[in-house]
């Protein structure tokens, strides 16, 4: 019986609230309880934007995450309020090509990945979060690799088929980094 | 799993009505609610529906009292400050008795309050909705699923007993995703005989009214009324239990404060104390008799609520007082942690429940 709890947060605009819906749909695909909760309000529009998704193999109480075992910022805003509560031997993921500190702690497992600059230079700026993914499932061994084209073809919408291939791009960068 | 889909509570929902026959909607946008509308006004027009923006929430709910008069399905949404504008409807809906379905995403209140989540319109939902004696059904889900299956089931809860079925949400209900099955079943069909549909010269015309001069048939009307929630009350109650059984400690939860108490029950449970929860489905009728039966073997009761301690009174009515009942609550968009939860549970089980 195993339960993973994941807060996204980051600008809105950056995805932050796909990423979670990639990771909602993952699990649900994988035949486990998920919920995903997203901020709402005004942060939405222009400040920091959140969203927090749960992974279990049995049923979900509360779908509200205070204490990540797997934090993914993708600003410095983001890492400044959330770093303190991811639990002892957690995961953060971060975009160090934003934020330009260190993570602090040192009971946790850090990872920067510049990926707004791979993403420019790939000439896909909108998608730094998928290649954070990439690099977050990696390491997290969360779902296995060959579930990843499937939940791609799942979440982006048929009106955008053009993206999947894009999408699939960026996972691949951050999971080969 | 294979069937499920990941949706908002607020577009399962919306999804949910239309499956259940309803093809009327009348909303006005305020948050935390506003994807109910959204996702009627692309799905409406898809299936030969009305959706109609209304120009106030006072306008929407009297459209709601013209559909049901003619004994179509019809719902409107909206939050707390917009449930406040429909007050009067809902009165002249129960005073006409007349079917119809009212959906309250709830934010923090009084007044304009915020946008995040609250249970604070407890109190309206099941004692104040508007001016006379009436009721509401008030179904509580605590999860996507049961957005979509409460409004299913809400549907011919309304049309059965020819009253308004309330969906009492709130905010986290309303944004999460979560899977959700749309297996929703029949569609079951009601005598409407008493609608206004017009006679074709060949019948006594219909009257949809809740005027009464006289006061002994006024009087009769309200007796009647009151039968009918009587028989309501005996069958329609609906509960969930978890770890309730043996439980010395009682948490009773509903929607949100639910899920929460669940994590803070398993997590007692794990310290060796019996706790269990009974989540009302039903806020009215108030699952009494389940709480009766509880207070035989618990020790006390703990009330998880986000408001100020609006149905910790209906546990103790139930209760008669048997126990003593304490107060877990966060309020103006807060929600209590597990902790929170938990410490409460804790001291509960350490005091009794009795003031140090």
């Amino acid at each position: 019986m195993k339960t993973t709890n994941i807060l996204i947060s980051g600008f809105g605009g950056q995805g932050v609230l796909f990423t979670g819906k990639f990771l909602a749909y993952e699990g649900l695909l994988e035949n486990k309880e998920v919920t995903w909760l997203p901020s709402y309000g005004p942060e939405m529009r222009g400040g920091t934007a959140s969203c927090s998704v749960i992974i279990s193999d049995t049923a979900i109480g509360s779908p509200l995450v205070p204490h990540p075992d797997i934090l993914i910022a993708m600003n410095l805003p983001s890492l400044d309020r959330f770093e303190d509560a991811v639990v002892p031997g957690g995961m953060i993921f971060y975009d160090s090509s934003l934020i330009e500190r260190a993570v602090k702690r040192t009971d946790v497992k850090a990872f920067g990945v510049p990926a707004t600059k791979l993403a420019d230079e790939a000439g896909m700026s909108t998608l730094a979060n998928m290649i954070v993914m990439g690099k977050m499932l990696r390491e997290s061994g969360l779902f296995p690799h060959d579930t990843i084209d499937r939940t791609i073809q799942k979440v982006v919408s048929a009106k955008r088929q053009n993206l999947v291939e894009l999408n699939r791009k960026a996972i691949a960068m951050g999971y080969e980094l | 799993m294979a069937d499920k889909v990941l949706m908002k509570g607020n577009e399962a929902l919306a999804e949910a009505a239309i499956m259940a026959g309803c093809r009327h909607y009348f909303g006005y946008p305020i948050t935390p609610q506003t994807e109910v509308a959204a996702y009627l006004s692309k799905r409406m027009p898809q299936i030969g529906g009305t959706f109609l923006q209304a120009e106030s929430e006072i306008a929407a709910i009297n459209m709601v009292i013209g559909v049901a008069s003619a004994g179509k399905r019809v719902m409107t949404s909206s939050s707390s400050p917009g449930i406040s504008l429909k007050s009067e409807g809902l009165s002249y809906l129960a005073g006409c008795d007349l079917p119809a379905l009212v959906v309250n995403v709830q934010r923090g209140g009084p007044g304009l309050g915020g946008i995040q989540p609250s249970q604070s319109d407890y109190f309206q939902a099941t004692r104040g909705a508007g001016h006379g004696d009436f009721h509401m059904l008030v179904l509580a889900p605590a999860s996507v699923q049961e957005m979509a299956s409460l409004v299913f089931k809400g549907f011919d809860l309304a049309d059965k007993y020819r009253m308004t079925t309330m969906i009492l949400a709130d905010g986290t209900m309303g944004q999460m995703m979560e899977p959700v099955s749309l297996d929703m079943g029949e569609v079951q069909s009601y005598d409407k005989s008493w609608a206004v549909t017009g006679t074709q010269g060949k019948r006594r015309h219909n009257i949809v009214n809740s005027l009464s001069l006289l006061p002994e048939e006024l009087e009769q009307w309200n007796i009647a009324r009151y039968e009918r929630y009587h028989t309501i009350e005996e069958n329609e109650t609906m509960v969930e239990k978890f770890m309730a059984d043996d439980a010395e400690i009682v948490v009773v939860a509903f929607g949100v404060a639910a899920r929460v108490a669940r994590n803070a029950i398993v997590a007692a449970r794990e310290k060796g104390i019996k706790a269990g929860l009974i989540r009302p489905i039903t806020l009215w009728p108030f699952p009494k008799k389940q709480l009766r039966d509880a207070a035989k073997h618990a020790k006390a009761f703990v009330s998880v609520e986000l408001s100020m301690g609006q149905m910790i009174e209906d546990v103790e009515l139930s209760i008669r007082c048997a126990r003593p009942v304490l107060l877990c609550s966060r309020v103006g968009g807060m929600i209590p942690t597990p902790e929170e939860v938990l410490a409460k549970i804790e001291e509960a089980a350490r005091t009794g429940g009795d003031e140090a």
